[in-house]
């Protein structure tokens, strides 16, 4: 085999292909030693430690930190549930017979993916109190969240299990329908269920995702009792005119998210073994 | 003589320029067995998946265990409950254990009360062979096992008919034996049965009739002692010899 390769390729250096791996090898090693070593050097390190890694300002975040970081969850969990409830039906709809539900549904998908969450939260948060006047959400805020973050969710919901919809074999569906259910019935009783557990995965990454964008509800001007994570951390850094606040905000947000990932790739794995 | 169980007249069926039946007719008594053989693509499974309408024909008319399945009044959901049918890739559902895909049918179909529903199941899954699997999902049975609780599942729903769409081609051949003998005894006990098969011994041993497809039309029909030992067309009797001497 090397024999042949070198044969093949009298031009290049007598050495061996793995001779050669190993080189390319060390050579980017001896990269990333060096650009480390220079970032090392050029950094003023008392500077960052004083930016990043003040311990008493830290520990004065807590526990008032908490709130923000419950709200964040209550958000996320909010926005995710009223984008199930929303996402699901758009889904069937997307894969109706009926062609004007399936209109309406790809209508709802395009213009709630396509714009910016932040946008969709300023009309339910502003845009619609003032076209609406007298119009309560329920819950306040958390209604709000849960709209202005749910329509953009369930959008991406919608899409997630429309795909798992039709990732389920047609050969469920000949033998449910061959057995004498309904459309609907076949829909409830065999395809959903089967659909909903291929896309737990997409959807664990949708929760993430919502994790970060319940960030953008300071929008809607909160209180010290509805501030989620970001605007408490923000606060801080005002406040005291340090960095370390985002330090330990950015931690409390990977306290969610990287569960969530990791929850998301085990359920991963596990479809496929099945 | 009584109504036939399934009267298929001037059946086509097309997808799109392809026409896969080209006017087929065919009569099937109660109790009787029939075997459809042919070359692949010659419409064999699409005239099976045509009378329970899981295919709607482009033309013609069916009817099936007493429901004009072609009418324009046609309740397929209540029809289909008397035309049970097994498919190829056995299609359990995968996301139930092996219990509920013959006990979930039942409640939602039949309305069947829960404890009745349950003890029909047990007594289906025994006489296809298939005890101590009940809290098992699909996955986890042989191809056939699947197989044998699909036909199970199929007599559930308590049909008067049953299709079989290449109910053994999916399976490795020494297991091939176990889903034809629950078939046998279906047979045995009286049940009418439309078989797409290409198990030529089980035609020959089963079969009341042997219908020979070849390009959408219906080339020969009889008894399998005619059919399979002394095909009268040449078409038949080039396939036959290419089934039963593969090797050649």
């Amino acid at each position: 085999m090397d024999a042949a390769t070198t044969d093949a390729a009298p031009a290049r250096s007598r050495m061996t292909a793995r001779q050669r791996r190993r080189l390319a090898r060390g050579v980017q090693y001896a990269v990333i030693v060096a650009v480390v070593a220079v970032l090392a050097a050029v950094a003023d390190w008392g500077r960052i430690a004083e930016s990043f890694f003040q311990f008493d300002i830290a520990a004065d975040m807590f526990p008032e930190v908490w709130t923000s970081f419950w709200n964040t969850i209550v958000y996320t969990l909010l926005a995710f549930a009223f984008g199930m409830v929303v996402g699901v039906p758009i889904a069937l709809m997307r894969v109706s017979e009926f062609a004007p539900y399936r209109w309406f549904a790809t209508v709802y998908v395009e213009v709630f993916r396509g714009l910016p969450a932040l946008l969709v939260l300023f009309l339910v948060g502003f845009g619609v109190p003032q076209a609406f006047p007298g119009i309560q959400y329920p819950g306040g805020v958390y209604g709000q969240v849960a709209i202005g973050l749910g329509l953009t969710s369930s959008a991406y919901i919608a899409e997630s299990v429309r795909a798992g919809i039709q990732a389920v074999p047609k050969g469920q569906v000949e033998a449910a329908r061959s057995l004498g259910m309904s459309r609907t019935r076949t829909m409830v009783t065999v395809v959903l269920p089967q659909a909903l557990r291929i896309v737990v995965p997409p959807l664990t990454n949708e929760l993430v995702m919502l994790t970060k964008d319940s960030s953008l509800v300071f929008v809607l001007g909160v209180t010290t009792a509805t501030m989620e994570l970001s605007k408490f951390a923000r606060n801080e850094l005002t406040d005291t005119a340090n960095a370390t606040p985002l330090l330990v905000g950015g931690l409390l947000y990977l306290l969610l998210t990287i569960p969530l990932g990791l929850l998301a790739r085990r359920l991963e794995n596990r479809e496929d073994h099945r | 003589m009584n109504a036939p169980i399934v009267k298929v007249e001037g059946l086509h069926k097309r997808f799109g320029d392809n026409e896969v039946l080209r006017g087929i007719d065919l009569e099937i008594n109660e109790g009787e067995v029939v075997c459809l053989i042919g070359p692949s693509g010659s419409g064999k499974s699409t005239l099976l998946r045509c009378v329970n309408l899981l295919e709607e024909p482009t033309e013609g008319t069916i009817e099936a265990a007493g429901h004009d399945m072609t009418g324009p009044d046609a309740d397929l959901d209540l029809a289909r409950r008397d035309i049970g049918m097994v498919f190829q890739q056995f299609n359990l559902f995968s996301h139930m254990t092996i219990l509920d895909n013959l006990v979930i049918p039942q409640r939602r179909v039949c309305k069947t009360p829960k404890a009745e529903a349950v003890e029909t199941a047990r007594r289906l899954l025994a006489e296809v062979g298939i005890e101590g699997k009940e809290k098992a999902k699909p996955a986890q049975l042989s191809g056939g096992q699947q197989q044998r609780v699909a036909i199970a599942r199929a007599l559930a729903v308590k049909p008067r008919l049953m299709l079989f769409d290449e109910p053994t081609s999916a399976l490795d051949p020494e297991i091939v034996g176990e889903v034809l003998a629950v078939m046998k005894g279906l047979a045995a006990e009286g049940m009418t049965m439309l078989v797409v098969t290409h198990e030529m011994g089980f035609a020959r041993e089963v079969a009341d009739r042997v219908l020979f497809l070849d390009g959408g039309v219906i080339v020969e029909q009889g008894p399998p002692s005619e059919v399979l030992a002394n095909p009268q067309t040449e078409r038949a009797r080039s396939f036959l010899h290419r089934v039963l001497h593969p090797a050649d």
